[in-house]
Protein backbone atom coordinates (compact mmCIF):
# COMPACT_ATOMS: atom_id res chain seq x y z
CA UNK A 1 0.00 0.00 0.00
CA UNK A 2 1.49 3.60 -0.81
CA UNK A 3 0.36 5.54 1.92
CA UNK A 4 0.61 9.15 0.39
CA UNK A 5 -0.92 8.22 -3.14
CA UNK A 6 -5.05 8.11 -3.63
CA UNK A 7 -6.68 9.50 -0.12
CA UNK A 8 -8.40 6.48 2.06
CA UNK A 9 -12.23 6.35 0.99
CA UNK A 10 -14.32 6.51 4.03
CA UNK A 11 -17.49 4.10 4.58
CA UNK A 12 -19.81 5.24 7.37
CA UNK A 13 -22.79 4.00 8.89
CA UNK A 14 -25.53 5.57 10.88
CA UNK A 15 -27.88 3.71 12.80
CA UNK A 16 -30.94 5.48 13.57
CA UNK A 17 -34.50 4.16 15.28
CA UNK A 18 -37.24 6.32 13.43
CA UNK A 19 -37.31 9.94 11.90
CA UNK A 20 -36.30 11.26 15.41
CA UNK A 21 -35.35 14.57 15.94
CA UNK A 22 -31.96 13.32 17.20
CA UNK A 23 -31.50 11.01 13.88
CA UNK A 24 -32.14 14.03 11.96
CA UNK A 25 -30.05 16.56 13.76
CA UNK A 26 -26.73 13.56 13.78
CA UNK A 27 -27.56 12.91 9.66
CA UNK A 28 -27.51 16.46 8.77
CA UNK A 29 -24.21 17.29 11.13
CA UNK A 30 -22.58 14.29 9.77
CA UNK A 31 -23.55 15.33 6.38
CA UNK A 32 -21.99 18.94 7.39
CA UNK A 33 -18.97 17.35 8.46
CA UNK A 34 -18.12 15.32 5.45
CA UNK A 35 -18.55 17.87 3.42
CA UNK A 36 -16.10 19.79 5.10
CA UNK A 37 -13.38 17.08 5.34
CA UNK A 38 -14.02 14.27 3.22
CA UNK A 39 -15.29 15.79 0.55
CA UNK A 40 -15.67 13.36 -2.78
CA UNK A 41 -14.30 10.26 -0.46
CA UNK A 42 -17.23 9.44 1.60
CA UNK A 43 -20.29 7.80 1.64
CA UNK A 44 -23.25 7.35 4.07
CA UNK A 45 -25.61 4.51 4.86
CA UNK A 46 -28.29 5.09 6.96
CA UNK A 47 -29.72 2.31 8.67
CA UNK A 48 -32.98 2.49 10.67
CA UNK A 49 -33.45 -0.40 13.10
CA UNK A 50 -37.23 -0.11 13.44
CA UNK A 51 -37.30 -0.88 9.59
CA UNK A 52 -34.50 -3.38 10.13
CA UNK A 53 -34.30 -4.90 13.95
CA UNK A 54 -32.00 -7.58 13.14
CA UNK A 55 -28.78 -5.28 11.85
CA UNK A 56 -27.75 -3.73 15.07
CA UNK A 57 -26.81 -7.29 15.88
CA UNK A 58 -23.27 -6.89 13.38
CA UNK A 59 -22.28 -3.15 14.78
CA UNK A 60 -23.38 -4.39 18.29
CA UNK A 61 -25.43 -0.73 18.49
CA UNK A 62 -26.79 0.04 21.90
CA UNK A 63 -27.13 3.35 21.91
CA UNK A 64 -28.75 5.58 19.42
CA UNK A 65 -27.87 7.37 17.06
CA UNK A 66 -24.61 5.51 16.24
CA UNK A 67 -22.22 6.42 13.21
CA UNK A 68 -19.93 3.46 12.29
CA UNK A 69 -17.18 3.64 10.65
CA UNK A 70 -16.56 0.61 8.53
CA UNK A 71 -13.69 1.74 6.44
CA UNK A 72 -10.78 2.74 6.67
CA UNK A 73 -10.44 -0.02 9.13
CA UNK A 74 -10.29 -0.52 12.50
CA UNK A 75 -14.03 -0.11 12.90
CA UNK A 76 -14.88 3.07 14.85
CA UNK A 77 -17.85 4.00 16.89
CA UNK A 78 -19.26 7.25 17.51
CA UNK A 79 -22.82 7.59 19.76
CA UNK A 80 -25.13 10.96 20.04
CA UNK A 81 -26.68 13.12 17.33
CA UNK A 82 -22.90 14.15 16.45
CA UNK A 83 -23.26 17.57 17.73
CA UNK A 84 -19.52 18.12 18.96
CA UNK A 85 -17.32 18.21 15.25
CA UNK A 86 -14.11 18.12 17.02
CA UNK A 87 -15.22 15.01 19.16
CA UNK A 88 -16.26 13.68 15.57
CA UNK A 89 -13.54 14.38 13.62
CA UNK A 90 -10.92 12.90 16.45
CA UNK A 91 -13.63 9.77 16.47
CA UNK A 92 -13.19 9.30 12.84
CA UNK A 93 -9.30 10.00 13.07
CA UNK A 94 -9.09 12.63 10.80
CA UNK A 95 -8.03 14.94 14.02
CA UNK A 96 -5.38 12.64 16.95
CA UNK A 97 -6.58 12.76 20.09
CA UNK A 98 -6.02 16.25 22.19
CA UNK A 99 -4.43 15.25 24.45
CA UNK A 100 -0.84 14.11 22.04
CA UNK A 101 -1.34 17.07 20.07
CA UNK A 102 -3.21 20.10 19.81
CA UNK A 103 -3.68 21.02 15.80
CA UNK B 1 -48.92 -21.86 64.56
CA UNK B 2 -50.14 -24.84 62.30
CA UNK B 3 -53.04 -23.28 61.55
CA UNK B 4 -51.77 -19.74 60.63
CA UNK B 5 -49.35 -21.24 58.35
CA UNK B 6 -51.68 -23.24 56.30
CA UNK B 7 -53.64 -20.16 56.03
CA UNK B 8 -50.88 -18.10 54.55
CA UNK B 9 -50.45 -20.69 52.35
CA UNK B 10 -54.06 -20.62 50.88
CA UNK B 11 -53.54 -16.74 50.97
CA UNK B 12 -50.35 -17.71 48.22
CA UNK B 13 -52.47 -18.85 45.40
CA UNK B 14 -54.61 -15.61 45.46
CA UNK B 15 -51.63 -13.67 45.15
CA UNK B 16 -50.15 -12.05 41.79
CA UNK B 17 -49.50 -14.16 39.16
CA UNK B 18 -46.19 -16.19 39.78
CA UNK B 19 -44.42 -17.63 37.07
CA UNK B 20 -42.93 -21.04 38.08
CA UNK B 21 -38.58 -20.95 38.31
CA UNK B 22 -38.31 -24.99 37.69
CA UNK B 23 -35.07 -24.51 40.32
CA UNK B 24 -36.19 -27.19 42.87
CA UNK B 25 -37.33 -25.85 46.13
CA UNK B 26 -37.23 -22.27 45.15
CA UNK B 27 -40.84 -22.38 43.95
CA UNK B 28 -41.45 -23.82 47.45
CA UNK B 29 -40.28 -21.10 49.38
CA UNK B 30 -41.54 -18.20 46.97
CA UNK B 31 -44.55 -20.05 46.79
CA UNK B 32 -45.08 -20.35 43.60
CA UNK B 33 -42.17 -19.01 41.68
CA UNK B 34 -40.92 -15.02 40.86
CA UNK B 35 -43.52 -12.56 39.76
CA UNK B 36 -44.91 -12.95 35.97
CA UNK B 37 -44.33 -10.40 33.72
CA UNK B 38 -42.50 -8.00 36.06
CA UNK B 39 -38.69 -8.07 36.37
CA UNK B 40 -36.78 -9.63 39.53
CA UNK B 41 -33.74 -8.55 40.26
CA UNK B 42 -30.84 -11.37 41.02
CA UNK B 43 -27.64 -9.76 43.31
CA UNK B 44 -24.71 -10.98 44.18
CA UNK B 45 -20.82 -11.37 44.58
CA UNK B 46 -18.79 -12.56 41.52
CA UNK B 47 -18.93 -16.86 41.93
CA UNK B 48 -22.35 -16.49 43.58
CA UNK B 49 -24.10 -18.14 40.91
CA UNK B 50 -26.09 -15.49 39.21
CA UNK B 51 -25.67 -16.77 35.99
CA UNK B 52 -26.87 -20.19 36.12
CA UNK B 53 -29.64 -18.85 38.50
CA UNK B 54 -31.08 -16.75 35.62
CA UNK B 55 -29.91 -19.64 32.65
CA UNK B 56 -31.43 -21.83 34.69
CA UNK B 57 -34.54 -19.84 35.32
CA UNK B 58 -34.61 -19.41 31.13
CA UNK B 59 -34.25 -23.16 30.12
CA UNK B 60 -36.49 -24.44 32.61
CA UNK B 61 -39.04 -21.98 31.49
CA UNK B 62 -38.39 -23.20 27.88
CA UNK B 63 -38.48 -27.08 28.39
CA UNK B 64 -41.05 -27.16 31.09
CA UNK B 65 -43.57 -24.00 31.15
CA UNK B 66 -43.91 -23.26 26.97
CA UNK B 67 -42.46 -20.01 27.82
CA UNK B 68 -39.50 -19.31 25.37
CA UNK B 69 -36.86 -17.06 26.70
CA UNK B 70 -34.40 -13.95 25.52
CA UNK B 71 -30.92 -14.03 27.18
CA UNK B 72 -28.95 -10.83 26.39
CA UNK B 73 -25.94 -10.88 28.34
CA UNK B 74 -23.54 -8.24 28.65
CA UNK B 75 -20.63 -10.10 29.93
CA UNK B 76 -19.46 -13.28 28.15
CA UNK B 77 -19.96 -13.86 24.74
CA UNK B 78 -22.45 -17.01 23.46
CA UNK B 79 -20.39 -19.74 22.96
CA UNK B 80 -18.53 -19.46 26.22
CA UNK B 81 -21.71 -19.40 28.21
CA UNK B 82 -23.12 -22.64 26.24
CA UNK B 83 -19.75 -24.07 27.41
CA UNK B 84 -19.89 -23.08 31.15
CA UNK B 85 -24.02 -24.19 31.62
CA UNK B 86 -23.48 -27.74 29.31
CA UNK B 87 -21.45 -28.95 32.19
CA UNK B 88 -24.71 -28.59 34.29
CA UNK B 89 -27.18 -30.63 31.93
CA UNK B 90 -28.34 -27.55 29.54
CA UNK B 91 -27.96 -27.72 25.96
CA UNK B 92 -28.39 -23.89 24.85
CA UNK B 93 -27.62 -24.44 21.35
CA UNK B 94 -30.33 -27.14 20.90
CA UNK B 95 -33.01 -24.73 22.49
CA UNK B 96 -31.40 -22.19 20.19
CA UNK B 97 -32.42 -24.13 17.60
CA UNK B 98 -35.43 -25.05 18.41
CA UNK B 99 -36.47 -21.35 18.95
CA UNK B 100 -37.43 -21.77 22.50
CA UNK B 101 -34.11 -19.58 23.32
CA UNK B 102 -32.22 -16.89 22.14
CA UNK B 103 -29.21 -15.66 22.85
CA UNK B 104 -28.25 -12.24 21.95
CA UNK B 105 -24.39 -10.74 22.94
CA UNK B 106 -23.72 -7.34 23.39
CA UNK B 107 -20.53 -5.93 23.87
CA UNK B 108 -19.50 -2.23 25.11
CA UNK B 109 -16.09 -1.05 24.76
CA UNK B 110 -15.73 1.83 25.87
CA UNK B 111 -12.16 2.81 24.31
CA UNK B 112 -13.88 1.96 20.80
CA UNK B 113 -16.68 4.95 21.36
CA UNK B 114 -16.97 8.16 21.04
CA UNK B 115 -19.85 9.80 22.70
CA UNK B 116 -20.61 13.19 21.44
CA UNK B 117 -24.11 15.12 21.79
CA UNK B 118 -27.36 13.17 22.73
CA UNK B 119 -28.19 9.87 22.92
CA UNK B 120 -30.26 7.21 23.92
CA UNK B 121 -30.79 3.28 24.14
CA UNK B 122 -33.12 2.83 22.19
CA UNK B 123 -30.60 0.31 19.86
CA UNK B 124 -30.96 -2.06 23.03
CA UNK B 125 -34.37 -1.52 22.99
CA UNK B 126 -34.92 -2.70 19.70
CA UNK B 127 -32.87 -5.34 19.72
CA UNK B 128 -34.46 -7.02 23.18
CA UNK B 129 -38.03 -6.48 21.04
CA UNK B 130 -36.59 -7.87 18.14
CA UNK B 131 -35.18 -10.51 19.78
CA UNK B 132 -38.67 -11.38 21.90
CA UNK B 133 -40.79 -11.37 19.06
CA UNK B 134 -38.64 -13.70 17.22
CA UNK B 135 -39.17 -16.40 19.37
CA UNK B 136 -42.09 -15.57 21.08
CA UNK B 137 -40.49 -15.08 24.38
CA UNK B 138 -42.55 -14.62 27.75
CA UNK B 139 -38.89 -14.58 29.84
CA UNK B 140 -35.88 -12.51 29.57
CA UNK B 141 -32.76 -12.36 31.15
CA UNK B 142 -30.77 -9.21 31.44
CA UNK B 143 -26.81 -9.95 32.18
CA UNK B 144 -25.09 -8.13 33.91
CA UNK B 145 -26.78 -4.95 32.66
CA UNK B 146 -24.61 -2.95 35.30
CA UNK B 147 -21.36 -3.74 32.80
CA UNK B 148 -23.26 -0.65 30.55
CA UNK B 149 -21.93 1.85 33.32
CA UNK B 150 -18.27 0.96 32.61
CA UNK B 151 -18.79 1.13 28.70
CA UNK B 152 -21.29 4.51 28.06
CA UNK B 153 -19.61 7.59 30.06
CA UNK B 154 -23.26 9.71 30.80
CA UNK B 155 -24.39 7.81 33.70
CA UNK B 156 -27.82 10.41 33.54
CA UNK B 157 -28.73 9.39 30.05
CA UNK B 158 -28.17 5.26 31.37
CA UNK B 159 -30.15 5.66 34.59
CA UNK B 160 -33.08 7.20 32.91
CA UNK B 161 -32.79 4.60 29.98
CA UNK B 162 -32.53 1.79 32.68
CA UNK B 163 -35.13 2.65 34.52
CA UNK B 164 -37.54 2.87 30.86
CA UNK B 165 -36.07 -0.06 30.10
CA UNK B 166 -37.55 -2.10 33.08
CA UNK B 167 -41.08 -0.20 32.54
CA UNK B 168 -41.13 -1.41 29.16
CA UNK B 169 -40.19 -4.82 30.44
CA UNK B 170 -43.47 -4.90 32.46
CA UNK B 171 -45.63 -3.08 29.91
CA UNK B 172 -44.37 -6.09 27.75
CA UNK B 173 -45.08 -8.34 30.27
CA UNK B 174 -41.74 -10.20 30.32
CA UNK B 175 -40.97 -12.32 33.46
CA UNK B 176 -37.21 -10.97 34.04
CA UNK B 177 -34.16 -11.57 35.32
CA UNK B 178 -31.81 -8.70 35.96
CA UNK B 179 -28.84 -9.99 37.44
CA UNK B 180 -26.37 -7.57 39.54
CA UNK B 181 -22.90 -7.77 41.44
CA UNK B 182 -23.39 -7.16 44.94
CA UNK B 183 -22.33 -3.13 46.18
CA UNK B 184 -20.33 -2.56 49.01
CA UNK B 185 -23.73 -0.89 50.70
CA UNK B 186 -26.61 -1.54 47.98
CA UNK B 187 -27.49 -4.75 47.19
CA UNK B 188 -26.12 -3.95 43.70
CA UNK B 189 -22.84 -1.13 42.83
CA UNK B 190 -24.92 1.02 40.93
CA UNK B 191 -28.42 0.74 43.09
CA UNK B 192 -30.58 -0.93 40.64
CA UNK B 193 -32.80 -1.99 43.36
CA UNK B 194 -34.39 1.60 42.87
CA UNK B 195 -35.19 0.32 39.63
CA UNK B 196 -36.32 -2.93 40.25
CA UNK B 197 -38.91 -2.96 43.16
CA UNK B 198 -41.13 -5.85 42.69
CA UNK B 199 -38.86 -8.68 43.92
CA UNK B 200 -35.10 -9.06 45.01
CA UNK B 201 -32.94 -12.22 45.38
CA UNK B 202 -29.43 -12.15 47.27
CA UNK B 203 -26.93 -15.09 46.25
CA UNK B 204 -24.36 -15.77 48.45
CA UNK B 205 -21.19 -18.10 48.38
CA UNK B 206 -19.56 -17.66 51.68
CA UNK B 207 -16.60 -20.43 52.96
CA UNK B 208 -16.26 -20.84 56.67
CA UNK B 209 -13.56 -23.18 57.77
CA UNK B 210 -12.97 -24.15 54.39
CA UNK B 211 -16.27 -25.43 54.00
CA UNK B 212 -18.30 -23.41 51.29
CA UNK B 213 -22.11 -22.86 51.35
CA UNK B 214 -24.47 -21.22 48.80
CA UNK B 215 -26.82 -19.56 50.27
CA UNK B 216 -30.28 -17.63 48.84
CA UNK B 217 -32.32 -15.22 50.41
CA UNK B 218 -35.46 -13.61 49.16
CA UNK B 219 -35.04 -9.91 49.93
CA UNK B 220 -38.08 -8.65 49.15
CA UNK B 221 -41.15 -9.81 46.99
CA UNK B 222 -43.93 -7.36 46.79
CA UNK B 223 -47.22 -8.75 46.57
CA UNK B 224 -46.34 -12.29 48.08
CA UNK B 225 -45.42 -13.72 51.02
CA UNK B 226 -42.26 -15.69 50.96
CA UNK B 227 -39.75 -17.21 53.25
CA UNK B 228 -37.52 -15.11 54.48
CA UNK B 229 -34.85 -17.31 55.70
CA UNK B 230 -31.70 -17.58 54.17
CA UNK B 231 -31.98 -21.01 52.18
CA UNK B 232 -28.84 -23.22 51.26
CA UNK B 233 -28.75 -23.87 47.45
CA UNK B 234 -26.06 -26.71 45.58
CA UNK B 235 -25.03 -26.13 42.61
CA UNK B 236 -24.10 -29.44 40.06
CA UNK B 237 -24.74 -31.61 37.91
CA UNK B 238 -28.59 -31.49 38.07
CA UNK B 239 -28.74 -27.75 38.27
CA UNK B 240 -29.59 -25.81 40.96
CA UNK B 241 -31.51 -26.92 43.91
CA UNK B 242 -32.58 -25.03 46.37
CA UNK B 243 -33.51 -26.54 50.03
CA UNK B 244 -36.18 -25.19 51.76
CA UNK B 245 -36.33 -25.52 55.49
CA UNK B 246 -37.78 -28.22 57.53
CA UNK B 247 -41.16 -28.10 56.77
CA UNK B 248 -42.33 -26.55 60.50
CA UNK B 249 -45.62 -28.63 60.40
CA UNK B 250 -45.35 -31.86 62.12
CA UNK B 251 -47.71 -33.89 59.49
CA UNK B 252 -46.20 -37.11 58.64
CA UNK B 253 -47.73 -40.57 58.08
CA UNK B 254 -47.10 -42.66 61.38
CA UNK B 255 -47.77 -45.80 59.55
CA UNK B 256 -48.54 -48.71 62.18
CA UNK B 257 -46.58 -51.21 59.57
CA UNK B 258 -43.77 -52.34 61.31
CA UNK B 259 -40.07 -53.36 60.05
CA UNK B 260 -37.61 -56.35 61.29
CA UNK B 261 -34.48 -55.07 62.73
CA UNK B 262 -32.97 -58.04 60.90
CA UNK B 263 -32.24 -59.97 64.16
CA UNK B 264 -35.05 -61.13 65.96
CA UNK B 265 -33.91 -61.92 68.74
CA UNK B 266 -33.95 -58.12 69.10
CA UNK B 267 -37.45 -57.63 67.40
CA UNK B 268 -38.54 -59.56 70.08
CA UNK B 269 -37.58 -56.56 72.54
CA UNK B 270 -39.50 -53.93 70.36
CA UNK B 271 -42.66 -55.51 70.92
CA UNK B 272 -42.48 -58.76 69.25
CA UNK B 273 -42.19 -56.97 65.79
CA UNK B 274 -39.32 -54.35 65.73
CA UNK B 275 -39.46 -50.79 64.66
CA UNK B 276 -42.26 -48.63 63.31
CA UNK B 277 -41.92 -48.00 59.50
CA UNK B 278 -41.04 -44.19 58.42
CA UNK B 279 -39.23 -44.03 62.13
CA UNK B 280 -35.94 -43.23 63.09
CA UNK B 281 -33.83 -45.85 64.94
CA UNK B 282 -30.36 -44.20 66.82
CA UNK B 283 -27.55 -47.07 67.27
CA UNK B 284 -25.18 -45.82 69.19
CA UNK B 285 -22.28 -47.22 70.84
CA UNK B 286 -18.29 -47.04 71.80
CA UNK B 287 -16.00 -47.86 69.35
CA UNK B 288 -16.01 -51.68 68.19
CA UNK B 289 -19.44 -52.25 69.69
CA UNK B 290 -20.73 -53.89 66.01
CA UNK B 291 -23.37 -50.81 65.17
CA UNK B 292 -22.33 -51.21 61.34
CA UNK B 293 -23.35 -54.92 62.18
CA UNK B 294 -26.22 -54.39 63.50
CA UNK B 295 -27.08 -52.10 60.74
CA UNK B 296 -26.04 -54.45 58.13
CA UNK B 297 -28.00 -56.70 59.64
CA UNK B 298 -31.10 -54.42 59.24
CA UNK B 299 -30.29 -54.04 55.59
CA UNK B 300 -29.72 -57.35 54.65
CA UNK B 301 -33.05 -58.60 56.02
CA UNK B 302 -34.96 -55.36 53.97
CA UNK B 303 -33.03 -56.63 50.81
CA UNK B 304 -34.18 -60.22 51.63
CA UNK B 305 -37.84 -58.94 51.15
CA UNK B 306 -37.28 -57.12 48.03
CA UNK B 307 -36.78 -53.36 49.71
CA UNK B 308 -34.40 -51.01 48.67
CA UNK B 309 -31.89 -49.94 50.77
CA UNK B 310 -29.40 -46.49 50.86
CA UNK B 311 -26.25 -46.65 53.24
CA UNK B 312 -24.64 -43.70 53.89
CA UNK B 313 -20.94 -44.23 55.05
CA UNK B 314 -18.89 -41.75 56.18
CA UNK B 315 -15.93 -43.81 57.23
CA UNK B 316 -15.75 -46.64 55.30
CA UNK B 317 -15.48 -47.50 51.56
CA UNK B 318 -18.42 -49.76 50.28
CA UNK B 319 -16.12 -52.43 49.24
CA UNK B 320 -13.94 -52.31 52.64
CA UNK B 321 -18.02 -52.55 54.38
CA UNK B 322 -18.76 -55.36 52.34
CA UNK B 323 -15.29 -57.42 52.80
CA UNK B 324 -15.85 -56.76 56.87
CA UNK B 325 -19.52 -57.67 56.92
CA UNK B 326 -18.52 -60.92 55.09
CA UNK B 327 -16.29 -62.02 57.33
CA UNK B 328 -18.96 -61.39 60.17
CA UNK B 329 -21.60 -63.60 58.24
CA UNK B 330 -23.42 -60.95 56.50
CA UNK B 331 -23.00 -61.11 52.47
CA UNK B 332 -24.38 -57.88 51.67
CA UNK B 333 -22.35 -57.59 47.83
CA UNK B 334 -25.95 -59.94 46.36
CA UNK B 335 -27.79 -57.19 47.33
CA UNK B 336 -25.49 -54.52 45.60
CA UNK B 337 -25.43 -56.69 42.36
CA UNK B 338 -29.41 -56.76 42.30
CA UNK B 339 -29.16 -53.09 42.53
CA UNK B 340 -31.38 -53.47 46.02
CA UNK B 341 -28.42 -51.98 47.98
CA UNK B 342 -26.96 -48.69 47.08
CA UNK B 343 -24.15 -47.12 48.49
CA UNK B 344 -22.94 -43.54 49.06
CA UNK B 345 -19.80 -43.07 50.54
CA UNK B 346 -18.27 -40.01 50.79
CA UNK B 347 -15.96 -37.93 53.28
CA UNK B 348 -18.39 -35.77 55.77
CA UNK B 349 -15.70 -32.63 55.35
CA UNK B 350 -15.76 -32.76 51.93
CA UNK B 351 -18.85 -30.71 51.57
CA UNK B 352 -20.78 -28.45 53.79
CA UNK B 353 -23.81 -29.73 55.76
CA UNK B 354 -26.29 -27.88 53.34
CA UNK B 355 -24.27 -30.00 50.72
CA UNK B 356 -24.92 -33.04 52.65
CA UNK B 357 -28.50 -32.72 53.33
CA UNK B 358 -28.52 -32.30 49.69
CA UNK B 359 -27.05 -34.94 48.71
CA UNK B 360 -29.26 -37.33 50.69
CA UNK B 361 -32.33 -35.45 49.14
CA UNK B 362 -30.50 -36.51 45.69
CA UNK B 363 -29.93 -39.97 46.36
CA UNK B 364 -33.03 -40.72 47.80
CA UNK B 365 -34.74 -39.21 44.94
CA UNK B 366 -32.67 -41.14 42.36
CA UNK B 367 -33.08 -44.04 44.07
CA UNK B 368 -36.00 -44.22 46.31
CA UNK B 369 -35.18 -46.45 48.62
CA UNK B 370 -37.49 -47.72 51.51
CA UNK B 371 -34.53 -48.02 54.22
CA UNK B 372 -32.14 -45.23 54.46
CA UNK B 373 -28.74 -46.01 56.87
CA UNK B 374 -26.53 -43.27 57.44
CA UNK B 375 -23.22 -44.34 59.43
CA UNK B 376 -22.01 -42.96 61.31
CA UNK B 377 -23.54 -39.27 61.66
CA UNK B 378 -21.17 -38.09 64.56
CA UNK B 379 -18.58 -37.85 61.73
CA UNK B 380 -20.84 -34.94 60.56
CA UNK B 381 -20.12 -33.31 63.75
CA UNK B 382 -16.79 -32.62 62.51
CA UNK B 383 -18.38 -30.17 59.71
CA UNK B 384 -20.11 -28.02 61.85
CA UNK B 385 -21.31 -26.90 65.18
CA UNK B 386 -23.55 -29.35 67.44
CA UNK B 387 -27.08 -26.83 66.55
CA UNK B 388 -26.27 -26.64 62.71
CA UNK B 389 -25.53 -30.81 63.18
CA UNK B 390 -28.80 -31.26 64.91
CA UNK B 391 -30.80 -28.65 62.57
CA UNK B 392 -29.54 -30.86 59.32
CA UNK B 393 -30.21 -33.84 61.09
CA UNK B 394 -33.63 -32.46 61.44
CA UNK B 395 -34.65 -31.78 57.90
CA UNK B 396 -33.10 -35.24 57.20
CA UNK B 397 -35.52 -36.88 59.19
CA UNK B 398 -38.23 -34.71 58.13
CA UNK B 399 -37.61 -35.08 54.53
CA UNK B 400 -37.17 -39.04 55.91
CA UNK B 401 -40.19 -39.34 57.07
CA UNK B 402 -42.05 -37.54 54.73
CA UNK B 403 -41.18 -39.78 51.95
CA UNK B 404 -42.00 -42.79 54.54
CA UNK B 405 -38.70 -43.89 54.72
CA UNK B 406 -37.25 -45.90 57.56
CA UNK B 407 -33.74 -44.74 58.37
CA UNK B 408 -31.18 -46.06 61.21
CA UNK B 409 -28.16 -43.75 62.29
CA UNK B 410 -25.23 -45.03 63.90
CA UNK B 411 -23.77 -42.84 66.19
CA UNK B 412 -20.25 -43.27 67.85
CA UNK B 413 -19.63 -42.19 71.24
CA UNK B 414 -16.14 -41.92 73.19
CA UNK B 415 -16.02 -44.74 75.80
CA UNK B 416 -14.87 -41.46 78.22
CA UNK B 417 -17.47 -39.42 77.02
CA UNK B 418 -21.23 -39.65 78.84
CA UNK B 419 -23.56 -40.82 76.33
CA UNK B 420 -26.26 -38.62 76.99
CA UNK B 421 -23.47 -35.62 76.30
CA UNK B 422 -22.85 -37.07 73.05
CA UNK B 423 -26.40 -37.23 71.80
CA UNK B 424 -28.81 -35.46 74.08
CA UNK B 425 -29.41 -33.41 71.18
CA UNK B 426 -29.94 -35.71 68.00
CA UNK B 427 -31.66 -38.60 70.63
CA UNK B 428 -34.60 -36.49 70.85
CA UNK B 429 -34.91 -36.63 67.18
CA UNK B 430 -35.19 -40.51 67.55
CA UNK B 431 -38.00 -42.59 67.83
CA UNK B 432 -36.15 -45.59 68.92
CA UNK B 433 -32.69 -45.86 70.44
CA UNK B 434 -30.53 -48.37 71.05
CA UNK B 435 -27.54 -48.80 72.65
CA UNK B 436 -24.59 -50.82 72.11
CA UNK B 437 -21.90 -51.02 75.14
CA UNK B 438 -18.81 -52.99 75.82
CA UNK B 439 -18.32 -54.09 79.71
CA UNK B 440 -15.12 -55.99 80.94
CA UNK B 441 -16.12 -58.71 83.13
CA UNK B 442 -13.58 -61.41 84.55
CA UNK B 443 -11.42 -60.00 82.15
CA UNK B 444 -13.50 -60.81 79.12
CA UNK B 445 -15.05 -58.10 77.09
CA UNK B 446 -19.01 -58.26 76.88
CA UNK B 447 -20.94 -56.39 74.37
CA UNK B 448 -24.30 -56.12 75.67
CA UNK B 449 -27.92 -54.05 73.63
CA UNK B 450 -30.26 -52.70 75.42
CA UNK B 451 -33.41 -50.53 73.75
CA UNK B 452 -33.25 -47.41 75.53
CA UNK B 453 -36.60 -45.84 74.39
CA UNK B 454 -38.72 -47.22 71.61
CA UNK B 455 -41.97 -44.62 71.55
CA UNK B 456 -44.83 -45.95 70.49
CA UNK B 457 -44.86 -49.38 71.41
CA UNK B 458 -43.85 -52.05 74.57
CA UNK B 459 -40.04 -52.68 74.89
CA UNK B 460 -38.33 -55.07 76.54
CA UNK B 461 -36.09 -53.26 79.82
CA UNK B 462 -33.57 -56.17 79.45
CA UNK B 463 -29.59 -56.07 78.78
CA UNK B 464 -29.01 -58.31 76.20
CA UNK B 465 -25.53 -59.96 75.90
CA UNK B 466 -24.62 -60.83 72.22
CA UNK B 467 -21.84 -61.95 70.34
CA UNK B 468 -20.06 -61.93 66.88
CA UNK B 469 -20.75 -65.56 64.98
CA UNK B 470 -19.92 -66.94 62.06
CA UNK B 471 -23.38 -66.18 60.59
CA UNK B 472 -23.34 -62.22 62.40
CA UNK B 473 -24.74 -61.11 65.65
CA UNK B 474 -26.29 -63.45 68.44
CA UNK B 475 -28.23 -62.20 71.03
CA UNK B 476 -28.13 -64.06 74.32
CA UNK B 477 -30.49 -64.78 76.71
CA UNK B 478 -30.26 -61.74 79.47
CA UNK B 479 -32.56 -62.12 82.32
CA UNK B 480 -31.44 -65.49 82.81
CA UNK B 481 -27.83 -65.23 83.80
CA UNK B 482 -27.34 -62.67 86.18
CA UNK B 483 -24.29 -61.58 86.34
CA UNK B 484 -24.04 -59.83 82.79
CA UNK B 485 -27.73 -58.03 83.64
CA UNK B 486 -26.34 -56.60 86.73
CA UNK B 487 -23.16 -55.10 85.70
CA UNK B 488 -24.18 -53.28 82.77
CA UNK B 489 -27.56 -52.22 84.77
CA UNK B 490 -24.78 -50.67 86.63
CA UNK B 491 -23.18 -48.48 83.53
CA UNK B 492 -26.86 -48.19 81.79
CA UNK B 493 -28.09 -46.93 85.14
CA UNK B 494 -25.56 -44.23 85.53
CA UNK B 495 -26.58 -43.38 81.53
CA UNK B 496 -30.45 -43.47 81.92
CA UNK B 497 -32.43 -40.41 81.17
Amino acid sequence: MTPAAAPEKYALRLYVAGQTPKAARAFANLRTICEEHLAGRYSIEVIDLIENPALGRGDQILALPTLVRKLPTPIKKIIGDLSNTERVLVGLDLRPRPRRAVA
Amino acid sequence: MTGKNRKRRSFGNTQIDKAPTGIQGLDDITHGGLPAGRPTLVSGGPGAGKTLFGVSFLVEGAQRFHEPGVLLTFEENAEDLAQDVRSLGYDLDKLCAERKLLVDYIHVDRSEIEETGEYDLEGLFVRLDHAINQIGAKRVMLDTIETLFGGLQDTGVLRAELRRLFRWLRDRKMTTIVTAERGEQLFTRQGLEEYITDAVISLDHRVHEQISTRRIRIVKYRGSTHGTNEYPFLIDRDGITVLPVTSLLLEHEAPDERVSSGLPALDAMLGGKGFYRASTVLMSGTPGTGKTTMSAHFVNAACARGEKCLYFLFEESPQQMIRNMASAGIDLKPWVDKGLLVFHAERPNRHGLETHLLEVHHACEANEPDIVVMDPITNLMAVGTQIDVRAMLTRVIDYLKTRGITAMFTSLTTPSQSIEQTEAMISSLMDTWILVAVDTIDRKRTRNLYVLKSRGMPHSDEVRPFRFTPHGIELLPGAGTARPAKRPARSAAGRRR
